[in-house]
C-alpha cells in the first residue's frame, strides 16, 4: 500500500516537475484569492472612514 | 491695385491635409534650430552599437552573426530614447491642445508630427544602419537590405512609439514607462526587421521578410495615428 | 425592456449588490471544478504512453494559458464598453483584470517551463508561442503600472483602455503562432473547430480545470469588482446602506 503510494507520490520519474507545477499553480490561486479579499476589506475599510469623516464618502475625484 | 477679394486666401484644397502639412514643415523647422535633439539618438546608437563588439568579441566573422541583432536593438533603443521629444515641446507650450480643439482631424495632425519625428531620427537611424552593420562584419552587397529592413523597421517603430508617448503624455517622468509599453507591441517588427537584416547580410533573398515588414508599417500608418489622437485627446481632458 | 437591464448593468450600487449576492455561487462552484479537476487530472486519468506520468502538467499548464488569453480579452472588451459608452462599471472590470491577467501568464510560464524540462530537455526555449506569451506577461505588467502612474481615476481608466484595447494584437499571434512558425508546441488539438482530438478520460478533467479556473476567475473579478467600485464612488446613500450592512 504504502509503497504503491510512494510510487504514485513519485509519477514517474516526473515528480519534481509535476509536484512544483501543481504547487505554484495552486498557491497562485490561494493568493489571488486572499489579495482579493483584501482588497475588498480595505476598500470598505475606507469607505467608513470618510463616511465617518465627512457624513458623506468622498470619492477620489469629489471636490 | 489688386481688389480686396484677392487678398483674401481662399480655403485650402484638403482642410486636413493642408493642416497637417503645416504641422509637418513646423515640427521640421523648430527642430532644425535644436540640431542637439536630432544628433544625440544617433549619438547614442553609435555608442550602443560600439558596445558590443567591446563586450563580446572584436572577431569579424562572430560578429557578423550578432549584426543583425545589434543593429536593431541599438536601433529601437535609440527610437525609444527620441520618442521623448515627439510630444514634449507641444504639450509643455498648450500647442497640443490647440492642435486638438483646432477642428482639425487630430488623427492627421499627429500622423504629420509622426512622420515629422521619423524623418529626423528614423531615418537617419536607417542610414547609419547599414554602416554598424559594415562595422560589425557584414558585407558591402547587405547595404540595399539593410538599409530598407531597417528603414521600413524604423516607420513603424515610430508609429508604434507614438502611441506609447501619447499614453504617457500626463506622466512624469515617463521614459521607462514609456519603453516598457513600446517595446512589447514593437517586438513583432523586432523579429521581422532583424529577420530582414539577417537575411540580407546573407546574402538570401530577403524579399518575404521585407513584405511583412513593410505590412507592419503600412498597418501602423493606418491605426496608429487614431490610438494616438484618442489617447491624447484623453490627456488633454 | 432590455434597456433596463442594461442600464442596471451600468449602476454601481446594482451591480455591487448582485456580485454580492453571486460570489459565494462562484466561488463554491470554481471549488468544485476545480477539485473533480484536480482529481480527474492527478488520479483518474491514465498515463500517456509518450510522457508517462510526467504529462499531468497539462492540466494546470493548458488552463492557465488559456485563461491569461482570455482574461485578456475580458480587459480589453470591459475597456472598449467603458471607453465607448462611457460606462464607469466597465472600467472597474478592467482595472480588476490586470493583476490576475498577469498571475495566470506568469504561472502559465511557470508551468511550462517545468513541462518543458523534462520533455523537451530545457527550461526555457525561445519558442514563437513562449515568447508572445512572455510579451502578454509584459502587456499585464505594463497595464497595471500605467494605471498606478496615471492619478486621476478618471483619465487612467481611460488612457489604460487604450492601450489595452491596442495590444489585443496578440492575442491572435499567440494562439495562432504555432501554425505560422515551426514550434516546439503541437498545435490545437482542443481550442479548434470540430471535434477535439483527445480521449475523454483526459478531455474531461481538463475541461473541468478550465472551466474552474473560468469560474474562479469571475468569482474573484466580482470581489475585486466590489473593491473598486467602493473605492470610486461619490454619492453617499447606496455605499452607506451597503457598508452598515
Amino acid at each position: 500500500m504504502m509503497a504503491s503510494f510512494m510510487e504514485y507520490l513519485d509519477m514517474g520519474g516526473y515528480a519534481r516537475y509535476v509536484w512544483p507545477a501543481y504547487g505554484l499553480v495552486i498557491a497562485a490561486i490561494v493568493l489571488n484569492i486572499w489579495t482579493a479579499r483584501r482588497a475588498l476589506k480595505r476598500a470598505r475599510i475606507e469607505a467608513i472612514r470618510r463616511l465617518a469623516i465627512k457624513g458623506r464618502p468622498l470619492g477620489e475625484n469629489t471636490p | 491695385m489688386k481688389p480686396a477679394a484677392a487678398l483674401v486666401p481662399g480655403p485650402p484644397a484638403t482642410p486636413s491635409l493642408e493642416a497637417a502639412r503645416l504641422v509637418l514643415a513646423r515640427d521640421l523647422r523648430l527642430a532644425f534650430r535644436r540640431p542637439g535633439e536630432i544628433v544625440q539618438p544617433l549619438l547614442f546608437f553609435a555608442i550602443v552599437a560600439t558596445l558590443f563588439p567591446l563586450a563580446i568579441t572584436p572577431e569579424k566573422s562572430q560578429l557578423r552573426m550578432v549584426a543583425p541583432g545589434v543593429v536593431w536593438v541599438a536601433a529601437l533603443l535609440a527610437s525609444l530614447l527620441a520618442l521623448e521629444f515627439l510630444y514634449r515641446d507641444d504639450a509643455h507650450d498648450g500647442a497640443l491642445e490647440q492642435y486638438a480643439l483646432s477642428g482639425q482631424s487630430l488623427t492627421w495632425l499627429l500622423f504629420a508630427k509622426t512622420a515629422a519625428h521619423w524623418l529626423l531620427t528614423g531615418a537617419p537611424l536607417a542610414i547609419m544602419g547599414p554602416l554598424a552593420a559594415l562595422a560589425l562584419g557584414a558585407p558591402i552587397a547587405s547595404i540595399p537590405g539593410v538599409l530598407a529592413s531597417v528603414a521600413l523597421g524604423s516607420i513603424a517603430l515610430s508609429l508604434i512609439g507614438s502611441i506609447g508617448a501619447s499614453l504617457t503624455l500626463g506622466v512624469r517622468r515617463s521614459g521607462v514607462l514609456l519603453s516598457v509599453l513600446t517595446l512589447p507591441l514593437a517586438i513583432p517588427v523586432l523579429i521581422f526587421g532583424a529577420r530582414a537584416t539577417q537575411l540580407a547580410i546573407e546574402g538570401t533573398d530577403y524579399t518575404a521578410a521585407l513584405q511583412l515588414l513593410g505590412a507592419m508599417a503600412v498597418l501602423g500608418v493606418t491605426l496608429a495615428p487614431l490610438a494616438a489622437a484618442a489617447a491624447v485627446r484623453i490627456s488633454l481632458e | 425592456m432590455a434597456w433596463t437591464w442594461f442600464h442596471r448593468l451600468g449602476s454601481p450600487p446594482y451591480i455591487y449588490k448582485f456580485a454580492a449576492k453571486l460570489t459565494p455561487w462562484f466561488g463554491w462552484a470554481a471549488a468544485v471544478l476545480i477539485a473533480g479537476g484536480l482529481i480527474g487530472g492527478l488520479l483518474i486519468s491514465p498515463a500517456d504512453y509518450q510522457q508517462g506520468e510526467g504529462y499531468r502538467i497539462l492540466y494546470v499548464h493548458a488552463p492557465t494559458a488559456w485563461m491569461s488569453m482570455q482574461v485578456y480579452m475580458v480587459m480589453a472588451i470591459a475597456s472598449a464598453v467603458g471607453l465607448i459608452w462611457r460606462i464607469k462599471v466597465a472600467h472597474a472590470v478592467a482595472a480588476s483584470c490586470g493583476s490576475m491577467g498577469a498571475t495566470f501568464t506568469a504561472c502559465a510560464l511557470a508551468t511550462g517551463s517545468l513541462w518543458g524540462a523534462p520533455m523537451w530537455g530545457t527550461f526555457w526555449e525561445w519558442d514563437p508561442r513562449i515568447i508572445f506569451e512572455l510579451v502578454l506577461l509584459f502587456q499585464f505588467l505594463g497595464y497595471v503600472g500605467l494605471r498606478a502612474a496615471i492619478d486621476d481615476t478618471q483619465r487612467a481608466d481611460r488612457i489604460s483602455a487604450v492601450l489595452a484595447i491596442v495590444g489585443v494584437i496578440n492575442i491572435p499571434i499567440i494562439h495562432y503562432s504555432v501554425e505560422w512558425w515551426n514550434s516546439l508546441h503541437q498545435t490545437a488539438s482542443v481550442m479548434k473547430l470540430g471535434k477535439p482530438s483527445m480521449p475523454l478520460n483526459m478531455l474531461i478533467p481538463l475541461l473541468m480545470m478550465f472551466f474552474g479556473y473560468s469560474v474562479l476567475f469571475v468569482a474573484l473579478l466580482l470581489v475585486r469588482v466590489r473593491a473598486e467600485l467602493l473605492s470610486r464612488e461619490r454619492s453617499a446613500s447606496w455605499i452607506r446602506d451597503v457598508v452598515r450592512a
